[in-house]
C-alpha cells in the first residue's frame, strides 16, 4: 500500500481523509501529523467553547473511534520539523517517517503585532483550543480583556469574552468594524450592537504597546489611551503557514502555490487548506478549503478533477447578531447601490450592482435572504427584471407573498444552503426524498449545517418545506415560549454568565415575559440551585405547590403527609407517633404506599406545621413524597434475617437514604437495594440498583416502572459499602450537573449514553471523587428536614388564612 | 366600596398569594410583579383546584391541578380553556391591604 503522510490535522485534512475514505478506503496507508495534542474538530466552533456555549466535545468531528476505524496512525501533538524531498521523509519529534506521497495542511498562525510587551504571560491568540483554555484560565468577573482587531475572529473572541463576565474593549485600526466585509453603515450598526452588549469598541485604534510587569496589566494605544487588561487577545490577522514549504524548497509565494489539481511544485508533495495559495489568492474561511478537499482526493486516487476557485460568503457567529456579507462592495466607477432601511427594526441591507449583474451584498439585522442573495452573486444572474423589487428578497419576486417560508420555497435548486460545505437546496431535498427525516440524518448524509452551523434554521425550513407535516423541528426545542433558548442553553448560560437568580436569568437572557412561567420557573430554580448550591437561595414561588408546601396536594385542596421511614424500617415509637398525629388531625385514610412506607391522606393545609412539629417530635422527618429528589430507597431484610441474604441491604439501604436525603434532583430518584439476586426490594426497576452478592454489590441504573417499564442496566461492581455510596453520589450529582429538567435518570442516560456515564463515575476515578464532593458541597446546604424549618412558631401563621371575615361579615 | 383592611403587604410573599375566607368562599389574594394586588376567587372553575396556591407569572397565575392559566385581572381562563373566576376589588395603603368588602355587604342585605 502507498504511504500517505498528512502533516496538519485541521478543517482541511479532516475533509480530505473523509473524501479519500469514502472513495477508496484501502488506496493509502495514512499518517496524520497534528503540531496540536488532539485530532480534528471544528474550529469554527472555538467562540462558543470560548463563551462556554458548547463544550469541546461537541465540536470534534473525528474521534479515537474513527481514526481507528480507517487505520489512521494518529501523530498528534507532535509537529514536522523538516520535510526532505530527496529521501521521501518528514522529520518529527520522535523520528522520521517516510512518504510516497505528502499533503501539507498546516493552515494559518495568527498575526503577532510587533509591539513592546507582545511575549508578557496573558498576551494570547485566537486560533486553537489552547488559546481558547488560556483565555477562559484568565477569566472573572470584575477582570479586564483588550482584544486588538475588529474583525470575525476578534469580535467572536470579545463576545465570548463578554459572556464569561468580563470588562471587554475591541481595539480597532481601521474607521469602522469589520471593514474588510462590511460597509460604513453596516459597521456602525454592528458596532452599536456590541455596545449594546457591555462590549467597549475603540475605531481608529493603533496599539503601541502592551504593558505590564510579570503579566500583562494594559494597553497603550497612540493616542495615549489606556486600557486595563488581565488578558489582551491578538485578533489582528492570519498569514499561511509556510516554513516547512520554504525550508525544502516548493515554491511559495504568500502561501504554498498549487495548481488545480492541488500539485505543488513538486509531484509528489500536495498541499491544501489556508497554507495554500491558488491562482494568486489566499483564502481564510472554510468553505474554498472544502471545494480543495474534494479535488485533492480525487488527484490522490489518480482521477482528474480541478479546483477553480470559490466565492466567498461571511457571516458573524455572535448570538444575537445577524450580519451576512458576501462579494464586492468597494465604491467604484459604473457601479449602482440599492439601500434598504429599517432603523426601528435595526435592519440594514445594501445591494451593489455592476449592469445587470449583483456583484456584492451586505445584510444586517436580517440575513434571511443571504443565500438567495449569494446564488445571484455566484451565477451572475441577471437581476434586470427583478431589480426594482431585489432588495426585498425572493418572497417577492412573481408576486408571491411575504411568508416566512416563502424565502426558501421561492429558492432554486441550485441555490446554496450551506455556505461553508457548499451544499445546495437540490442536495437538500434529494437527501430528504431519500429517506433523511432528521437533521442529524440530513447532516450525516450532506453535510449541510455541519460547521458553523448558521444555516441550521434554513435546513431546517427546507426539510419542513420538504416533508410538510412529517417533519417535527428536531433539537432546539426552546424551553418554553418564554424565551427562545433550550435547556442546555439556558444551563451553560446560567454557568458561563454567573446568573445567580431567576431575575438575572430572564433580565439577561431575555425572556419574552416578564417572570416566566409555571413551566420555566421550576426548571430555572433547579438549575440555579444545582449551579450554585452556596450561593443562590431557593425561591419557594416557583415551586410547583407540592414543593413549596412540602406536603402532595390532593384533588380536594387537602394534602398528605408522608413521613421519611429509612429503608422502610421504623419502631414501635414511631407508629405511635403516626397514629397519634392521624387521630390529633383527624386523618381520613392512612396508607402503606408502594415505596415502603405510611401516608397521612386528607390534612388540611393550616394544620401542617403543628402535626409536622408532632412527627418530629417522635425523630421523624419530611420523606420528600412531593419532591424532584430523592424519593425511597426500598430494601430488603438482608443477611440480618434472611436465610439467603448475601450481605447487609437494609443497612446499606439506610446508609444511601442518609446520603442522599433532601437533595433536589432534575426529576425524582428512586432507590432499591436487595439482599440477593432473588431481588424483592425490586431493585432492578429502580433509577438506581443495588443487588448484594457474595463478592459485594451490583450497582445498576436507568430502570423505570412508571408510565415505562424498564430494567436497569450494569453501572459497575464494588466491593465494599463505600464504594457503593461513592458512585452513587456521583452517579446522583453527573445527573443533577447535566441532566434536563424533568428527565428521569433513564432518559437522561438514553440521551448521554451509559458508556459517557461510566467513564465519568466509575472509569475515571478522579472525576468519581470530584462529583461526590460537589454533591456534598450542595448537601451541606440540603440535607436539612424542611418540615422542621417550616414547623417553627414565627413561620406557622403563614400557612393559616390571610383573615376571616366570614364573621365581620355576618355582623 | 367599603375598604376592610386586611393585613400588610409584607404577609403576602412577592409572587405569591394568601387566602381570604370570606361568605362567599374563599378568594385568593396575589401580590404580583410590582407589589400589584389582585384578588379573585381560590375555586377553579375546572375541578375546584386552589388557586393561591398556583404559579404567579406576570398578571397570571397557573392552577396547581391542571395547569389551567387565568388572568389575574380579568379572571377570565387563557388560551384554549375556557371559564371565569370571579374578580375582587383590592388595593394596597401605607404597606396596608385593603380589600373591597362591598359585596360580601350587598349579599347580606339581601
Ligand atoms: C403514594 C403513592 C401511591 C401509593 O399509595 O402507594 C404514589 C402517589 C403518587 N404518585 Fe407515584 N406513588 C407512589 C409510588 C410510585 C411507584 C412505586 C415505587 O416508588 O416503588 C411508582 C413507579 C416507580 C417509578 O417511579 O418509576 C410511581 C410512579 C409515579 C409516576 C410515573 C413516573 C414515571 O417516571 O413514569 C408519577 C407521575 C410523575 O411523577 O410525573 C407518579 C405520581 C404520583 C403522584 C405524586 C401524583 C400527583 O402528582 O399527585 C401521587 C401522589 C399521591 C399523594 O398525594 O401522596 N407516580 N409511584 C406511592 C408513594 C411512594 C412513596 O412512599 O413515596
Ligand atoms: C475562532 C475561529 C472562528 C472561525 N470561524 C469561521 C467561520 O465562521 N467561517 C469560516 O468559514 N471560517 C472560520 N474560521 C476559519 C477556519 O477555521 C479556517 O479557515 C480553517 O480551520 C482552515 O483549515 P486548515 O485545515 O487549512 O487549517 P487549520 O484548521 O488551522 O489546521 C491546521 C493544523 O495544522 C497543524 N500544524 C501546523 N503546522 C504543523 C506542523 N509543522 N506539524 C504538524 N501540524 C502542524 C496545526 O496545529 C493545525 O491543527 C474560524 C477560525 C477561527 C480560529
Ligand atoms: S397510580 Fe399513582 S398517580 Fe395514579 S391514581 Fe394511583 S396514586 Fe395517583
Ligand atoms: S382544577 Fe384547576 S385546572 Fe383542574
Amino acid at each position: 500500500m502507498q504511504k500517505l503522510v498528512v502533516i496538519g490535522a485541521g478543517m482541511a485534512s479532516g475533509r480530505l481523509l473523509e473524501q479519500l475514505f469514502a472513495a477508496n478506503p484501502d488506496a493509502y496507508d495514512v499518517t496524520l501529523f497534528n503540531a496540536e495534542p488532539r485530532g480534528n474538530y471544528n474550529r469554527l466552533m472555538l467562540s462558543p467553547v470560548l463563551s462556554g456555549e458548547k463544550s469541546f466535545a461537541e465540536i470534534i468531528t473525528h474521534d479515537e473511534d474513527w481514526y481507528a476505524a480507517h487505520k489512521v496512525n494518529c501523530r498528534f501533538g507532535e509537529a514536522i520539523v523538516k520535510i526532505d524531498r530527496d529521501r521521501k521523509v518528514v522529520v518529527g519529534a520522535k523520528g522520521e517517517v517516510p512518504y510516497d506521497k505528502l499533503v501539507i495542511a498546516t493552515g494559518s498562525a495568527p498575526f503577532i503585532i510587533p509591539v513592546p510587551g507582545r511575549d508578557l504571560p496573558g498576551v494570547v491568540t485566537f486560533r486553537d483550543l489552547d488559546d481558547v483554555e488560556k483565555m477562559r484560565g484568565a477569566c472573572g468577573q470584575g477582570k479586564s480583556a483588550v482584544v486588538i482587531g475588529g474583525g470575525l475572529l476578534g469580535l467572536e473572541a470579545a463576545a465570548g469574552l463578554r459572556l464569561q463576565g468580563m470588562d471587554v474593549t475591541v481595539i480597532h485600526l481601521a474607521g469602522h468594524l469589520m471593514e474588510r466585509q462590511l460597509d460604513p453603515a453596516a459597521g456602525y450598526l454592528l458596532g452599536r450592537a456590541m455596545e449594546a452588549r457591555g462590549i467597549r469598541v475603540h475605531t481608529q485604534g493603533s496599539t503601541k504597546a502592551i504593558l505590564g510587569h510579570a503579566r500583562c496589566e494594559a494597553v497603550l494605544l497612540a493616542d495615549e489611551t489606556t486600557y486595563p487588561a488581565d488578558l489582551v487577545v491578538l485578533a489582528v490577522g492570519i498569514r499561511p503557514e509556510v516554513r516547512l514549504a520554504n525550508d525544502c524548497g516548493l515554491e511559495v509565494a504568500r502561501g504554498i502555490v498549487v495548481d488545480d489539481a492541488m500539485h505543488t511544485s513538486d509531484p509528489d508533495v500536495f498541499a491544501l487548506g489556508e497554507c495554500v495559495e491558488h491562482r494568486k489568492t489566499c483564502y481564510g474561511l472554510v468553505a474554498p478549503l472544502y471545494d480543495m478537499a474534494k479535488v485533492l482526493a480525487k488527484t490522490l486516487l489518480g482521477e482528474a478533477g480541478a479546483y477553480e476557485g470559490s466565492e466567498v460568503s461571511t457571516k458573524l457567529k455572535v448570538t444575537g447578531v445577524d450580519l451576512f456579507s458576501a462579494g464586492d462592495f468597494a465604491d467604484k466607477e459604473g457601479r449602482e447601490d440599492i439601500v434598504f432601511r429599517d432603523p426601528g427594526r435595526g435592519v440594514y441591507k445594501r445591494l451593489v450592482l455592476e449592469g445587470d449583474r449583483l456583484i456584492g451584498a451586505v445584510l444586517y439585522g436580517d440575513t434571511a435572504d443571504g443565500a438567495w442573495f449569494f446564488s445571484l452573486i455566484k451565477d451572475a444572474t441577471d437581476v434586470s427584471e427583478m431589480r426594482e423589487t431585489l432588495i426585498f428578497g425572493p418572497a417577492y419576486q412573481g408576486g408571491a407573498k411575504a411568508d416566512p417560508m416563502a424565502a426558501v420555497a421561492a429558492l432554486p435548486p441550485e441555490a446554496e444552503i450551506c455556505g461553508c460545505n457548499g451544499v445546495c437546496k437540490g442536495r437538500i431535498v434529494e437527501a430528504i426524498e431519500g429517506g433523511a427525516t432528521t437533521l442529524d440524518q440530513v447532516r450525516a448524509e450532506t453535510k449541510a449545517s455541519s460547521s458553523c452551523g448558521t444555516c441550521t434554521g434554513l435546513v431546517e425550513q427546507v426539510m419542513a418545506l420538504t416533508l410538510g407535516d412529517g417533519f417535527k423541528m428536531p433539537t432546539a426545542q426552546p424551553m418554553c415560549k418564554c424565551t427562545d433558548l433550550t435547556h442546555e442553553d439556558v444551563r451553560r448560560l446560567i454557568k458561563s454568565q454567573g446568573l445567580k437568580s431567576i431575575p438575572a436569568v430572564t433580565q439577561e437572557l431575555a425572556w419574552k415575559t416578564p417572570n416566566g412561567c409555571h413551566s420555566c420557573r421550576p426548571a430555572l430554580n433547579f438549575y440555579l440551585l444545582a449551579e450554585w448550591p452556596l450561593d443562590y437561595r431557593d425561591d419557594r414561588q416557583s415551586r410547583f405547590v407540592n414543593e413549596r408546601n412540602h406536603a402532595n396536594i390532593q384533588k380536594d385542596g387537602t394534602y398528605s403527609v408522608v413521613p421519611r421511614m429509612w429503608g422502610g424500617v421504623t419502631t414501635p415509637a414511631e407508629l405511635r407517633a403516626i397514629a397519634d398525629a392521624a387521630e390529633k388531625y383527624d386523618v381520613p385514610m392512612v396508607k402503606v404506599t408502594g415505596g415502603q412506607r405510611i401516608d397521612l391522606l386528607g390534612v388540611k393545609k393550616e394544620d401542617l406545621p403543628a402535626m409536622w412539629a408532632d412527627l418530629n417530635a417522635a425523630g421523624l422527618v419530611s420523606g420528600h413524597a412531593y419532591s424532584k429528589g430523592l424519593r425511597t430507597v426500598k430494601t430488603c431484610v438482608g443477611s440480618q434475617f434472611c436465610r439467603f441474604g448475601t450481605q447487609d441491604s437494609t443497612g446499606l439501604g439506610i446508609k444511601l437514604e442518609q446520603l442522599l436525603w433532601g437533595s433536589w434532583t432534575p426529576h425524582k430518584v428512586k432507590l432499591g437495594v436487595s439482599g440477593c439476586p432473588r431481588n424483592c426490594a425490586e431493585a432492578t426497576c429502580k433509577d438506581v440498583g443495588v443487588i448484594c452478592v457474595d463478592s459485594g454489590y451490583q450497582i445498576s441504573v436507568a430502570g423505570a416502572a412508571g408510565m415505562e417499564v424498564k430494567e436497569t442496566e450494569a453501572l459497575a461492581a464494588a466491593p465494599t459499602e463505600e464504594e457503593v455510596l461513592e458512585i452513587t453520589a456521583a452517579f446522583v450529582q453527573l445527573y443533577r450537573e447535566t441532566a434536563k429538567y424533568l428527565d428521569r435518570p433513564y432518559k437522561w442516560v438514553a440521551k448521554v449514553g451509559l458508556d459517557w456515564v461510566k467513564a465519568q463515575v466509575v472509569d475515571d476515578l478522579e472525576s468519581r471523587k470530584a462529583l461526590a464532593a460537589r454533591f456534598e458541597i450542595s448537601q451541606s446546604v440540603y440535607r436539612k428536614d424542611p418540615w422542621a424549618e417550616h414547623a417553627a412558631a414565627d413561620e406557622r401563621p403563614r400557612w393559616a388564612p390571610l383573615a376571616d371575615l366570614t364573621l365581620e361579615a355576618a355582623e | 366600596m367599603s375598604w376592610i383592611d386586611i393585613g400588610t403587604l409584607d404577609d403576602i410573599p412577592p409572587l405569591g398569594a394568601r387566602v381570604l375566607k370570606t361568605p362567599l368562599g374563599c378568594v385568593a389574594v396575589f401580590r404580583a410583579e410590582g407589589d400589584r394586588l389582585f384578588a379573585i376567587s381560590d375555586r377553579c372553575p375546572h375541578k375546584g383546584g386552589p388557586l393561591s396556591e398556583g404559579i404567579v407569572h406576570g398578571d397570571k397565575v397557573t392552577c396547581p391541578l391542571h395547569n389551567w392559566v387565568f388572568s389575574l385581572e380579568t379572571g377570565e381562563a387563557q388560551g384554549a380553556d375556557v371559564g371565569r373566576v370571579e374578580t375582587f376589588a383590592v388595593k394596597a395603603e401605607g404597606g396596608r391591604i385593603l380589600f373591597d368588602g362591598a359585596r360580601l355587604a350587598q349579599r347580606d342585605a339581601a
